[in-house]
């Protein structure tokens, strides 16, 4: 288990991280999610020792590990533009850690076999980081990490870097590797649909704050806050009440509850159907319907639409 | 047209300025022969001169090689508090003449210097001194960018995969730096086997005692003794070759990084 409690860090007149606690349980996949600026990154090298906080503790498995150097934290980290050690191979990349830690030369040629088994790099041992596309290396940077048996796995926008299709795959298979070796770990990203799929918690950060801390469903069904409820999902504004753009039905007739607006446009995105709405009052709307609900309507551009929102969540005002 | 004209005008400003002096002295040093000149360069004062450059040199370079090295760690890794003030300082003696290092030397060491005595001045430490101080930039120099641009990200992964400082710089920095710092090397050596000024001050010039190869061809041939003079500025040059020859085998290496 991961705890950090009341963490502060500055850089210069900046403050990157303000009183900030956070628990991440043990064997758990949690994701540390925000814009740039928020923090995020900065956590997690508090957590790693890569980064030494002003105030606040950080303790793993219930040891105080604050001034303990990174080498001493039992942590594996895999940064996003992967840090591969450029003069070694694939092989000697993944053994770093076991070397210096000078264990039989028999253990690590063994270790090393299972890692690349276990990151699909197995004919590529020899090769040097430069050789290898993006997706490779960081797998490689993976397998380096957890060489070393960490007890907690940390991941700086480990996809970032990559393009979207090989982005999804690494995504996936980090989800499964986990699976299997339920090892503690917290991944950093902005991207919020990485965040949802492949975490089981997520802890949402602004601006040097947790927004909120919860179960992927959990933070988009109850979003603590206007911020959350925007960075988790599209979302639609009016008045003081925000829906989502699947929470709305279109109707042709009017009746009772429902609001006029004219279609601007249509979106067709495969199996979904994005209408952009404008209300009389002016103000936007877009809504998600599936292809058939689309057809049913026969909608066009120019149409009058009648709008009524299934489901909205209004905040307390903020004291 | 333009271009050729450049191109011949910069041979001719090399030929003349610097290959037609170059050979003349190649042509003076072998005028009659091979034998004078091996006779003028294995002379006992001439041997006991590239001694004493040799061991001026095996001072200096390593001492400057170590000195650049963790002088570059500092400004770049490290953010030594007052390390900024070092890196500004570190060029001094690339716009100082050597002629005023060699004089500042002297004042420290001399008669009512600070530092008087010890046997500094007039032997071979103070010749040493002067040495490392003209040729102190060269791997700091070459080092400084390169540790730059290979960034902090290498060596935190190492720390995190439980590297020590030590294991860290062995097995990390050094093999992205080794490069720069054989091609500063390389400068370093240059540098020292050619220094003439600051040497020159802190010596004393005592023929066969503190004299290194620079004072030697300089004494002989105020000596009328051309011929030695000659012979061994062929050895100094030969080794500027040997120093171009391997900065040439260095650079593609440091770019193909």
């Amino acid at each position: 288990m991961i705890e950090a409690r009341g963490i502060t860090k500055r850089f210069g007149e900046f403050v990157a991280l303000d009183d900030v606690s956070v628990e991440v349980p043990t064997g758990s996949l949690t994701a540390l999610l925000g814009p740039s600026g928020s923090g995020k990154s900065t956590l997690l090298r508090v957590i790693a020792g890569l980064e030494r906080p002003d105030a606040g503790t950080v303790l793993l498995d219930g040891a105080d590990v604050t001034g303990r150097p990174p080498q001493k934290r039992g942590v594996g980290f895999v940064f996003q533009h992967y840090a591969a050690f450029k003069h070694m191979t694939v092989r000697d990349n993944i053994a770093f850690g076991l070397k210096v830690r000078r264990r039989p030369r028999a253990e690590i040629t063994k270790r090393v076999d299972e890692l690349l088994e276990l990151v699909q790099l197995k004919g590529l041992a020899k090769r040097y980081p430069a050789q290898l596309s993006g997706g490779q290396r960081q797998r490689m940077g993976l397998a380096r990490a957890l060489a070393v048996d960490p007890r907690v796995l940390l991941l700086d926008e480990p996809f970032g870097a990559l393009d979207a299709r090989v982005r999804k795959e690494l995504r996936a298979w980090l989800r499964r590797l986990h699976d299997e070796t339920h090892t503690t770990t917290v991944i950093v990203t902005h991207d919020q649909e990485e965040a949802m799929e492949v975490a089981d918690r997520v802890v949402v950060m602004n601006a040097g704050h947790i927004e909120q801390a919860a179960p992927p469903r959990e933070l988009y069904d109850s979003p603590a806050n206007e911020f959350v409820m925007s960075f988790v999902g599209p979302v639609n504004r009016l008045g003081d009440a925000f829906i989502r753009p699947h929470d709305v039905e279109l109707l042709l007739e009017p009746n009772g509850a429902t609001q006029e607006a004219m279609v601007e446009r249509l979106v067709h995105l495969g199996f979904e159907v994005r209408v952009e709405l404008v209300r009389d009052d002016g103000e936007e709307l877009s809504v998600q319907l599936t292809r058939e609900q689309a057809e049913a309507l026969e909608l066009m551009q120019g149409q009058i639409v009648y709008v009524r929102p299934t489901r909205q969540t209004v905040f307390a005002p903020e004291a | 047209m333009g271009r050729y004209l450049l191109r011949f005008g910069a041979l001719s400003y090399l030929a003349v300025l610097l290959l037609a002096p170059l050979g003349l002295v190649f042509y003076r040093a072998f005028e009659h022969g091979f034998w004078p000149a091996w006779h003028a360069v294995t002379s006992s004062d001439a041997v006991h001169a590239f001694k004493l450059t040799l061991v001026v040199a095996a001072i200096a370079v390593p001492a400057n090689m170590i000195f650049g090295i963790l002088c570059a760690l500092a400004v770049v890794r490290y953010r030594v508090p007052g390390f900024g003030l070092v890196n500004a300082l570190v060029d001094l003696p690339l716009a100082l003449s050597p002629v005023v290092v060699g004089l500042s030397l002297l004042l420290l060491y001399g008669r009512n210097g600070w530092l008087q005595g010890h046997g500094v001045l007039f032997a071979t430490p103070g010749m040493a001194l002067a040495t490392i101080f003209v040729s102190l930039p060269f791997v700091v120099r070459e080092v400084v960018p390169v540790l730059r641009e290979i960034g902090t990200e290498q060596e935190q992964a190492a720390s995190t995969l439980g590297a020590s400082g030590m294991q860290i710089f062995l097995r990390v920095t050094w093999p992205s730096i080794q490069w720069a710092v054989a091609y500063g090397v390389v400068l370093t050596m240059a540098r020292a086997l050619g220094e003439y000024g600051a040497v020159r001050v802190v010596s004393g010039n005592i023929i066969g005692h503190t004299e290194t190869t620079t004072l030697f061809v300089y004494n002989r041939y105020n000596n009328f003794e051309a011929q030695g003079a000659y012979a061994a500025s062929v050895l100094l040059a030969l080794a500027a070759i040997l120093t171009l020859l391997l900065m040439n085998r260095l650079r593609p290496k440091e770019e193909t990084r």
